[in-house]
This record gives C-alpha cells, structure tokens and sequence, in this order.
C-alpha cells in the first residue's frame, strides 16, 4: 500500500523531473518574449510569444464566458431550488455526468457548427467551445462553496425584504467570493491546458491576434507541433514550451489553494 | 419596490433562467447535431457493418470502425488494469493507515496531478515512456517495437486517471461512519480484517463505480495517448504494437473529413460513440456512488 502510494508521488516526480530537466536547456528570454521568426520551424530565431499571449487571451476569455452562464446558476440551485432537495440533486447529477463528456467530443461538436454556419477557426470560435467546456466544472466548484453558505444569510436577507434574486446576488455571492475565485482559477487551468477542443476550433497562428475573429495559437498546440518537427532544436523548443505551460498551472494551483484555504479560514 | 429594484430583479431573474437554458441545451444540440451527421453513414452502409467492420479506406466507401473500438478498448482497459490497484491500495493507505500528515502531503500531490494538461502528460510519454518500452518492455517480450504502443498510451493514461479515481475513492471512504471502524476494531480484528469488513466491504460496488468513471475518462482521452499510441491503420496484435483509438482517429483528421463523402459522417459517428459510451457510463456509476456517499451522511433522502 506505502508502496502504491509511493508509485503515485513517484510517477508525479518523474513528470516534474523530466519536464525540468529537457526544458530548462532550451528556456531562454528569447523563447518567452518573440514571435516565431521566419524558418522558426526548422531552428531559427524566434520564441513562442503567440502562444503564450493566444492561451491566455483564449483561456481569460473563455473563463469569462464561462463564469457569465456559472455563476447565475450556481445561484440559482442554491437559493432558488434550496427546498427543492431532489431537483438540485438531479441537476448536480447532470452537471456531473456533463463534465464527463470529452473535450473531444465538444471539439468535433464545435467544429461541425463552425462548418454548417460558414465560421472560419478563430478565437471567438475556441473561447466560446471552451467556454461551454468548463462551464460545468466552474458550477460544480462554485456549487460546492455556495452550499456551505448557511441559512442564517438567507432569513436574515429574506427579513429585511430581499427578493430571492437580490439575496442571491447581493450576499449569496459576497459569502463566497473567495471560493467563487477558486472556482474560476481551476477553470482556467482546464481551458488553458485544454487541447482537443482548442485543436479543432481555434486553428494555429504565428501573429497575436488582433481581433476576435482571426485564428490564434496556443501553447498545448505549440507544444504538440513543435514536438512533431524532426529538427531537434525545433523539439528542444517543444520541452522549453511544455516547462512554460507547466508553470503557468503550477501557479494557478497554487493561487486556487491559497484561495480556498482563504475561504475555509473565514469560514 | 421601486422601479429600479423591480428592473434589477427582473434582468437577474433572466440572467439565471437564460443560463440554466444554455447549460441544459447544450447537451442535447451536442446528441441531435452528432447524430444529424452520422446518421447518413450508418444508413447507407449498415449499423453494425460500420462498428463491426475492419477495413478502412475513406475514398472507397469503406469505413470499418473495428480496429479503432479494439485500440479504444485495449488502451483504455490497459490504462484501468494499471491505475485500478495503485488508486485502491493508496486510498486504503491514506484514509485508513498513514498520518493525517501523509494525507495532506498527498492533497497537493494529486491536485497537481490532477491539473497537469493532457499535453504535458504526451511529452512526458513520449520522453520516458516510450523510450522504456522500446528498450526495455519490448526487448523482453522478444518483441520488435518503436515504443510508439499501446502499452505506452495505457501508462501515460493510468497516471493521468489516477487523481480523479483516487478523489472518488477517498471520498467514499471518508463517508464510512468511525462507529463502523471501531466496532470491528473492538471485536479484536486486526486493521487489515477491519479494512476489508467495514471499509472495502461495504464500499465494494461503489470502488467499482469509481473504477468505471475513470475508464470512462480514459476512453475519451485525446492527446496524450494520440501522441503515444503510433496511429496506425491496424488491428493491434500485441500490447507493443501501435493502436488508433477513437479521439486519435477524430483528430488526426478532422482537417480533411470535408474533402470526401462521407469521411464527415464517420468522424462525427465517433465523436458519438464517444459521447454516448461516456454519458451512459458516468450515469450508471454515479448512480451507484451516490446511492453509497448519501447513504452513509445520513442526512439524505
């Protein structure tokens, strides 16, 4: 059992390690802070400053679209279905059972969209799949936090002639705003790692984006391009891209951490 | 009320109703466009001559799915046959064996596992899997490999699994009540007989729901078993051998499904299965999870 457990931190270790030690060597100013150059791809000069900036623009804006449809109806089940016990469990049943439905499949689900209405690949396009992706996973989390908000704020809202919507949205919500902000963190760590929905909708790009409706890059498909090169400073590139990504997770999880102990500690 | 509370309260009102909707369609616009696509292929070509047969060539018409499901299955089952033992021994360990200080050393551990991108999860593969297949694994099966396998696809896939099965498992487990523990313990059994009696025992189907979930998880993995597994248009012979699984097939060529007939209406019919094999999958064990977390709050139902 010690040794499973083992096998487990192990298998963590090793990921870090190697990681680390591919990546660094190939780490430098110029990979996190230029465009890919001409010949990029066969080992010129350049970095991968379009995918950085197209994650982030590509994972804020889906983390937006995403809490604008979680957040009322994290609300919703908890002050206006809170007596309506079977229902909220049916519903959280649901939300369950949709997180468990690959990316791929909202990926392909995107894509034939895209081709029936005439949408080029592009950011709008990415954000809104990826949106929709981890909509069911930003409820669930802030469902988990909205659920320990006691009763107590709901009388005394409900005393003072609150409607149920202004109690939901004026104190249910403050209650929770730090875990509402843990919720949102581990979001956007599934939206800037997603790959197979971004691999379908968002297309590849060596510009950042100037608007809404050109296609842009993003690091998990640099990651996974780069690595399919045959040159080995182009695959060098490849680990360099994958320490970038791995510390942008490893600070979201640390800051959602910090929030929820945040929250707990109040609480 | 003034007017401008009542217009407040009305446009959040809206706001919460509109997103329920939104949240509540998608699922079905998902189910009625896929099954808008595929449905062409599966009647011109026959239900079970498509998931049954084995050849594959798009610009002749024939679309068999059979390696694909077979490397599906295979990596997938691998994956669980790994990671199934390793989740259950741990969970056993931390909720009923180690400090409460190992526990929570191992929290950040899994949710760091738990949020490494499948991507990361492909290049570790590819650096310290596949290698270890090819020179090792495949050299002692006296088997030829390019390390490119299935086996490769299942290892990097149990690791990926493992923080999302070994959540549920805790989960379940803590639910346990201690009167349970103690009352065995009081009995004279030793932890071990303990363990087994009140805590796996009782658990048994809901460990097993848990198990499914993350097979459910793993079939539907996409890139870091596409960038492991080979992609070869076969029938895998052996666990060195590369496979094709499902995601793969979809996203190795979804770039050019529109240039022949048909080609569209097949890697939509996977997307399906796909989503089909899951949503049946996650409805049925958690099912049986949340009759056994319910249960043992003893607050529910």
């Amino acid at each position: 059992m010690i040794f499973s457990t083992l096998v487990i931190v192990g298998a963590l270790g090793t990921i870090l390690y190697t990681i680390i030690a591919k990546g660094l060597p190939y780490l430098n100013w110029d990979m996190v802070s230029s465009l890919p150059q001409g010949g990029y791809y066969f080992g010129k000069e350049g970095g991968v400053l379009n995918a950085i900036v197209g994650s982030l623009y590509l994972a804020l804006g889906a983390t937006a679209l995403a809490l604008l449809i979680s957040v009322p109806v994290a609300l919703y089940m908890n002050v206006f279905m809170r007596r309506r016990r079977r229902m909220v469990e049916a519903f959280r049943f649901f939300l369950d059972v949709l997180w468990g439905i690959p990316s791929i499949v909202y990926g392909a689900f995107g894509f034939t969209l895209m081709i029936a209405f005439q949408i080029r690949t592009s950011l709008q396009a990415g954000i809104i799949a990826v949106g929709l992706f981890i909509a069911p996973i930003m409820i669930r989390a802030m469902d988990e936090v909205l659920q320990t908000v006691p009763n107590g704020i709901r009388e005394a809202a409900y005393s003072m002639g609150c409607t149920k919507t202004e109690t939901a949205f004026r104190f249910f919500m403050r209650k929770a705003a730090p875990g509402i902000v843990t919720a949102v963190l581990l979001s956007f760590g599934r939206a800037i790692g997603d790959a197979a929905v971004v691999l379908m909708t968002t297309g590849f790009t060596d510009f950042i984006p100037t608007s809404l409706d050109q296609p842009v890059a993003t690091l998990p498909l640099a990651i996974f391009f780069q690595l399919g090169s045959p040159v080995p400073e182009v695959q060098g590139r490849a680990y360099a891209s994958a320490l970038i990504l791995t510390i942008i997770i490893l600070i979201i999880s640390l800051g959602a951490r910090f929030f929820s102990r945040m929250y707990y500690k109040h609480h | 009320m003034n007017s401008f509370r009542r217009i407040g309260n009305v446009a959040g009102s809206g706001w919460m109703m509109i997103s329920k909707f939104i949240i509540i369609a998608v699922p079905l616009v998902m189910i009625w466009v896929l099954w808008d696509k595929a449905y062409p292929l599966l009647k011109d070509n026959g239900f079970l001559n498509v998931l049954s047969g084995t050849e594959w060539k798009p610009s002749s018409d024939a679309f068999g799915f059979r390696p694909f499901i077979l490397s599906s299955l295979y990596v997938s089952l691998g994956a669980i046959i790994i990671s199934a033992p390793l989740c259950v021994l741990s969970a056993v360990y931390l909720s009923e064996y180690a400090h409460r200080r190992i526990l929570s050393f191992m929290q950040p551990v899994i949710d760091i596992l738990a949020g490494i991108p499948s991507v990361i999860y492909g290049v570790w593969g590819i650096l310290f899997i596949v290698p270890w297949v090819r020179e090792s694994v495949a050299p002692a099966m006296g088997l030829e490999s390019t390390g490119y396998s299935i086996l490769a696809g299942s290892l990097v896939l149990a690791i990926m699994i493992i923080p999302f099965i070994l959540n549920i498992l805790l989960e379940l487990f803590s639910a346990i009540p201690n009167e349970l523990r103690d009352a065995a313990l009081s009995m004279g059994t030793t932890r071990w007989e303990m363990v087994k009696v009140s805590v796996l025992r009782r658990t048994g189907p809901g460990i097993i729901s848990a198990i499914g979930l993350g097979w459910a998880r793993a079939v539907g993995e996409t890139i870091a078993v596409m960038m492991v597994v080979g992609s070869t248009f076969m029938i895998p012979e052996s666990i060195v051998s590369s496979g094709y699984p499902l995601p793969a097939l979809i996203a190795n060529n979804y770039g050019e499904m529109m240039s022949i007939p048909k080609y569209d209406s097949a890697l939509m019919l996977a997307a399906l299965l796909l989503l089909v094999i899951t949503v049946v999958f996650n409805i049925l064990m958690r099912l049986v999870i949340r009759r056994f977390t319910i249960q043992s709050d003893g607050h529910e139902l």
